[in-house]
This record gives C-alpha cells, structure tokens and sequence, in this order.
C-alpha cells in the first residue's frame, strides 16, 4: 500500500499522469526540432511562449482571432443546422437516404481544396468564400453520422414509444433524441474540426485577415515567431475544443 | 427491378441532371459564364490540358509525392498500431492524442514544414504522411482488436510460429478494418499533399490549379480541377468495389 503515497502513483490515480506526460514529450519534441534548426524554422517553447505574450496584447492579433472566429462560428453553425436537418430527412427516407449516402461519401474523400478557387469566384475575395469553404467541410459529417444514427436506431425503440401510445413530440423528446445523441454528437465534433479547417484553409490560400492569413504572412515575412505561435494558438483551440466536446458527449453516454 | 438497382438508377439520374442544370443555367447567363464554366466546356479543357502535356510534369510530381506518402503512412501506420497494440501501458496514454488528432488543422504546420525543409518534395510527402498515418494507425488497432481471442489460441494449439501466425491467422482476420485504414490513408494522402501544393508550393498539380486561378486561366483551373477530382473519384471508387469484393469472397457459403 505505501506505494500509493508516490507522487507518481498519486497523479496516476487522479488521471494527471498520461496528460501531463504526453504534454511534457509535445514540449520536449517541439523544443528539440527548435534547436535542431537553431530557430529558422520554428522557435522553441520557451521564445515562443514569449513572444505570444507580447502578441496577445496587440490589436493586430485580436482583429484576426475575430475575423477568424466570425467565419468560423458562421460556418459551424451553418453546417451544425443544416447537417442535421440534411440527415434527419435521408435518415428517415430510406430510399433518399440510399441514394444520396454514397454521394456525400464520395464528396467527403475528395480533395475539396482544389474547389477553392471556383468558392472564390461565386462569393468573391471576403467572409462569404470563407464560410462557404468552411460548410463544405463541415456539413457532410454532420449529414452522415445523422443518417447513420437514425438508422442504425433498435426498431425496438419506436415500437416501445407507440406500444405506450406516447405522441410525435414525446416520440422524439423522450426515445428518438436521447438515443441519437452520442453519434450526432461524434458528427458534431468532426464537423467543428473540418469547419475550422476549412476556414483556415480559406485564409491561408487567399484573404487580408484572420489566423491563417497571419500564419502564412509569418512566413512570407521571414517572422518564425510569430508563424509558430500562430500555430500554437490554432493546435492549443482545437485540442481543448475537441477535449471539451469528447467529455461532453460521454456525459450523454456514459457507455461509449 | 431490384431495390439496389433502383437506388444506382436513381443516383444517376440524380447526377446526370444535376449536370444538366449547371449547363443549362450556364448557357442560359443565370450562372455568371465568367465564374463558373458549363460541363461540357470543362470537360473539353481537361482534354486540351492533358493533351497540351504542359501538365504532364506536375501529374507525375503530384501522383508520385502521393503514391510515397500513401506506402510510407500505410507502412508505418500499421507498424505503429501494431507496436501500441502490444503495449497496453503506452497506448492508454496515446489514446487521447489519437482522439483527438484530426481536431488540429494538419495544413497550420505546412508553413514551418517548408522552412524546415524547403520547398522540395520532402515537405508534401511529410504533410500528406502526416494527415494519412493516423487513420492507418486508429484502423490498425481496431483491426487487431477484432480479431478473437480463440483465433490466437488455435493457432497456438496448432504450434504455428510468430509469422505464420501473423500472415495465417491475425492478418486475414484483421484484414477487413485494415482494409478501411488503408482506403482512408489513400484519400488523406492524396487530400493533403494536392492541398499543400495548393497553399505554398512551386509545382504539382495544386500548384498548377491555384496558379491557373491567379492569372484568371478558368478553362486550365477548370480542366485540371476536374481531372483531379477525376483521379480522386476513381481512385476512391477502385478500392471501394475492391473491399466490397473481398468482403464477399469471406461470407460463408
């Protein structure tokens, strides 16, 4: 028993121990290619960490993590909404449901980057090209783990609410929601990340503002700081993001 | 009819006339002729593109970054999946970095890829390696985890070696999840490395698209773009009809 009064035994049990483990190996990895390359490539954690104080305190920063989190919450909310409405309906048509899932499949595993530029020429250099970009991402997950959830439903469970005469709207309050749930939410979470991509693809390939534009422009200008804290902020948002969202959707279901 | 021929009909009609109508509102003026080009003149500079051959160079450039960072991530994915398998200890403290891999934009770290590598092939082949071997690795240990238990201990009861065990009984069994892994790491790949040459790069395809659209070429940006969502396609569409035959061949019966 005294070796549960060991630090390490004593983070183990808390669970600290894998994440503070693996952040230490992140750091040291980041710090080890920083000094490999003497600093022209990417600076070290410690420069780093500097520097990003100083830039958080600049206008310039924020005005981009605005224009980047406009379009961003623009297009996840976009994709969020239609994706659902999209896989409610072909879940519940099974023939439209057949016919357009390998479509959106299809659509999904294409490079969708090379679509950029006609994105551009329909909505034109602005926010518009961006959040499209960003739904085109996002809304195809969202579409198919709605489907599949919808699908993949026990008919015992429609059968059970019309056995106990309960009406559509308790129907679906009651038995169809809470037990789609956990996979819309994995769609969900997919879609955050590839609407955020999406997005940031848009800038890095062609506009005046938001994160991506500053990271490319970082480079462009032979600024590594500031390229490498920009990708500090954009790896550090979607990893507590998707952390966040991960625990959230094990809250609705402890099982999975 | 059968329902499935039904559902294929369907699905083509549903295409063919989704063609149809950005031809016609093309033709007709509604559609902007400046922005979006109808089909018919796509398909016809895809052909003058491929038949011109000034794109011949980038095709092999771009399909042979792909085809290194496709065998690479397929290669090390299931050797990383089949060395975390192994180790319990190891792969509960990596299962959150995998969780949560794909929620990181892979293109952020393109830029310092280049200044760490400059702008050569290296970069692209890392990237695409990069965004393609995880999958292989998350597929890998679903596929060792699938196989059962009893599998193991019939090959153990037959006294079969570590290799026969491994190509005789473990892979077969596996095969189906790696098989998905390895459809993944092809898309992933090919996504990530026409993307980076997309953003900042000197050749290739991507390249050749994006620099199409910086000096308003729309039939070259036309022709290439739909040539390479061509290859996608087809790619893609050959490893779908593949699994779906493999998955045949091993119902019973």
């Amino acid at each position: 028993m005294s070796a549960f009064s060991t630090p390490t035994a004593r983070l183990q049990r808390t669970g600290l121990l894998d994440p503070l483990l693996l952040t230490a190996t992140a750091l040291l990895l980041w710090q080890a290619v920083g000094s490999w390359t003497d600093g022209v490539a990417v600076t070290g954690p410690a420069a780093t960490f500097a520097y990003a104080g100083q830039l958080l305190l600049t206008s310039r920063f924020w005005e981009s993590v605005g224009a980047t989190a406009g379009a961003f919450a623009m297009a996840f909310s976009l994709s969020a909404v239609a994706g659902l409405l999209l896989g409610l309906v072909l879940g519940l048509r099974r023939f439209a449901g057949d016919v357009a899932e390998p479509l959106l499949a299809g659509f999904y595993t294409i490079p969708k980057v090379t679509l950029y530029p006609v994105v551009l020429l329909v909505f034109g250099l602005g926010i518009g090209a961006k959040v499209a970009f960003g739904v085109m991402h996002g809304l195809v997950p969202v579409t198919l783990f709605t489907v599949a959830a919808i699908k993949t439903l026990p008919p015992v469970l429609p059968r059970t609410a019309r056995a106990l005469r309960l009406s559509p709207a308790q129907t679906m309050r009651w038995v169809l929601v809470p037990a789609c749930v956990p996979q819309i939410v994995a769609g969900l979470r997919l879609g955050f990340s590839l609407s955020l991509l999406g997005v940031l693809i848009g800038e890095m390939f062609s506009s005046q503002r938001g994160l991506g534009f500053l990271l490319v422009s970082g480079l462009a200008q032979n600024n590594v700081k500031l390229s490498t804290t920009i990708v500090l902020v954009i790896v550090v948002f979607a990893i507590a993001s998707n952390t966040a969202i991960l625990r959230l959707s094990r809250r609705f279901a402890p099982s999975a | 009819m059968s329902r499935s021929a039904a559902v294929f009909g369907v699905r083509v009609l549903l295409v063919a006339s989704l063609v149809m109508l950005l031809e016609l509102l093309c033709r007709t003026g509604i559609v902007n002729a400046m922005s979006i080009l109808p089909p018919s003149e796509m398909v016809a500079a895809m052909m003058t593109v491929l038949a011109s051959g000034d794109a011949t160079e980038a095709m092999f450039r771009t399909f042979s970054t792909v085809g290194a960072a496709f065998a690479l991530s397929v290669a090390l994915g299931i050797l990383m999946g089949a060395l975390i398998h192994d180790l319990p200890r190891l792969r509960r403290a990596i299962d959150p970095v995998l969780a949560s891999y794909y929620s990181v934009p892979t293109f952020v770290f393109y830029p310092l890829l280049v200044a760490l590598l400059g702008l050569s092939m290296a970069p692209l082949v890392l990237l695409g390696v990069m965004s393609a071997t995880p999958a292989m690795v998350v597929s890998t240990l679903a596929g060792l985890d699938s196989v059962a238990p009893v599998l193991r201990r019939v090959a153990r009861v037959q006294r079969l070696g570590p290799v026969r065990t491994l190509l005789n009984v473990v892979l077969p069994a596996a095969a189906p999840a790696l098989f998905g892994g390895v459809k993944l790491a092809l898309s992933y790949a090919l996504i990530g490395v026409i993307a980076g040459e997309f953003i900042l790069s000197g050749s290739g395809l991507g390249y050749a698209i994006s620099f199409a659209y910086q000096s308003f070429d729309n039939s070259a940006m036309y022709g290439l773009m739909l040539f390479v969502l061509l290859v996608a396609m087809t790619a893609n569409g050959l490893l779908y009809v593949w699994e779906g035959r493999l998955a045949r061949r091993r119902q019973p019966g």
